[in-house]
């Protein structure tokens, strides 16, 4: 069941290079889960992290097959919480900064990820219950 | 007064600053906030017991200040409880989000 | 109004676009949008106030990187939109960076006196 509560999170890095993508992902998972909607401000390498042109692959030192290896995508996880959103009455709002992704090229995304800029992050953190800036190294 | 949710990730053994996070986390109590000090990712990292001192040592002893370790980061490093430093508790994914959603809390990552 | 500290602690971690530094930029575009927004320079970040910096030259093969960042001027132009941009004292003194040598208009405060830039903000973000 909806909370009426909402949280904001920006994130920064790329996937699969740092522990923060991991660690924003338990962050909305748990956070939808209880009902709160989320807003994420994807800035700079994080553009990435919606990819759906990302694609699993095997595993040559433990010579595993692309199916034995099931391998996670950043944008697979992305799409899952999508669905959990809907599960509790939930939103997810997931806003890719425009800029960031014109200069990386980084513009085909699974469903449900929109296009924006600084003024949506501005607007989330002024709606918001509370806004979680993390940032890169 | 606020609450503050301070979020370590990193190691102070690899960076400088998380010390002078920990600095800030006392003045910020000393001030009169309440303040939470989750570790998570890397900065679990002060949380195994005969770690060298620093970080935890200035923030054990506060009233003000609680310390929890987020347990998926304890366990994905193999800090299982035998091996916790004293004064600080275990934390949940779930309890970080109600803590971050309770009203008046300033949410600060590092 | 809700008040907004934007902190930058990280300093040239990319010098390949002229909005290098991203954070100084995302801070002027929030102050653009209308946030109340202050910058707060720590860490090896005070070194964006140092005046004279200068990164302009680079080519790689024929190309040219023919836009170069300007942090004092972007350091500059914050302060003049009316962003208050603090730095961390000790930072610049740990980095022998003298009051001389900084962009005018910067703030300085002492690491001990975080606490109450945190304490006269709503939300910090802490980039």
């Amino acid at each position: 069941m909806a909370s009426g509560k909402t949280l904001t999170i920006s994130i920064m890095d790329p996937p699969y290079e740092s522990g923060t993508t991991t660690t924003m992902l338990r962050i909305v998972d748990a956070a939808l889960k209880k009902g709160h909607n989320v807003n994420v401000f994807a800035y700079e390498g994080a553009v990435a992290l919606p990819l759906k042109t990302q694609a699993a692959h095997p595993n040559p030192v433990k010579g595993t097959t692309v199916e034995e290896q099931h391998h996670p995508t950043t944008s697979g996880f992305i799409s899952a919480l999508f669905e959990a959103a809907g599960l509790t009455g939930a939103k997810l709002d997931w806003v890719n900064c425009g800029l960031c992704v014109d200069e990386r090229g980084a513009t085909e995304w699974v469903e449900g990820v929109r296009r924006g800029g600084p003024g949506d992050f501005v607007k989330f953190a002024q709606e918001s219950t509370n806004t979680l800036v993390i940032g890169t190294r | 007064m606020a609450h503050y949710l301070l979020i370590e990730s990193r190691d102070p053994f690899e960076y400088g600053d998380p010390v002078q996070f920990a600095d800030l986390a006392v003045d910020l109590a000393g001030a009169g906030n309440q303040v939470t000090m989750f570790l998570v990712q890397n900065g679990v990292l002060v949380a195994r017991a005969g770690a060298a001192g620093g970080t935890l040592q200035k923030l054990a002893g506060e009233a003000r200040i609680t310390v929890l370790a987020d347990e998926f980061s304890l366990r994905e490093r193999g800090i299982w409880p035998e091996k916790l430093a004293g004064g600080v508790n275990y934390g949940s994914m779930d309890q970080f989000v109600d803590l971050l959603m309770a009203d008046d809390v300033k949410a600060v990552w590092h | 109004m809700a008040k907004y500290l934007s902190i930058v602690e990280r300093a040239y971690h990319g010098t390949l676009e002229e909005q290098d530094d991203t954070i100084l930029w995302i801070s002027h575009m929030a102050k653009k949008a209308g946030a109340d927004v202050s910058v707060l320079l720590r860490a090896n970040a005070v070194n964006y106030a140092v005046q004279g910096q200068n990164a302009e030259g680079l080519t790689f093969g024929a190309a040219a990187l023919s836009v170069p960042p300007k942090l004092d001027q972007d350091i500059a132009e914050l302060i003049g939109a009316g962003v208050s941009v603090y730095a961390v004292s000790d930072d610049l003194e740990r980095r022998g960076i003298g009051r001389g040598d900084i962009v005018a208009g910067v703030r300085l405060i002492a690491q001990r006196e975080m606490a109450k830039l945190f304490d006269q903000h709503d939300q910090i973000w802490h980039w």
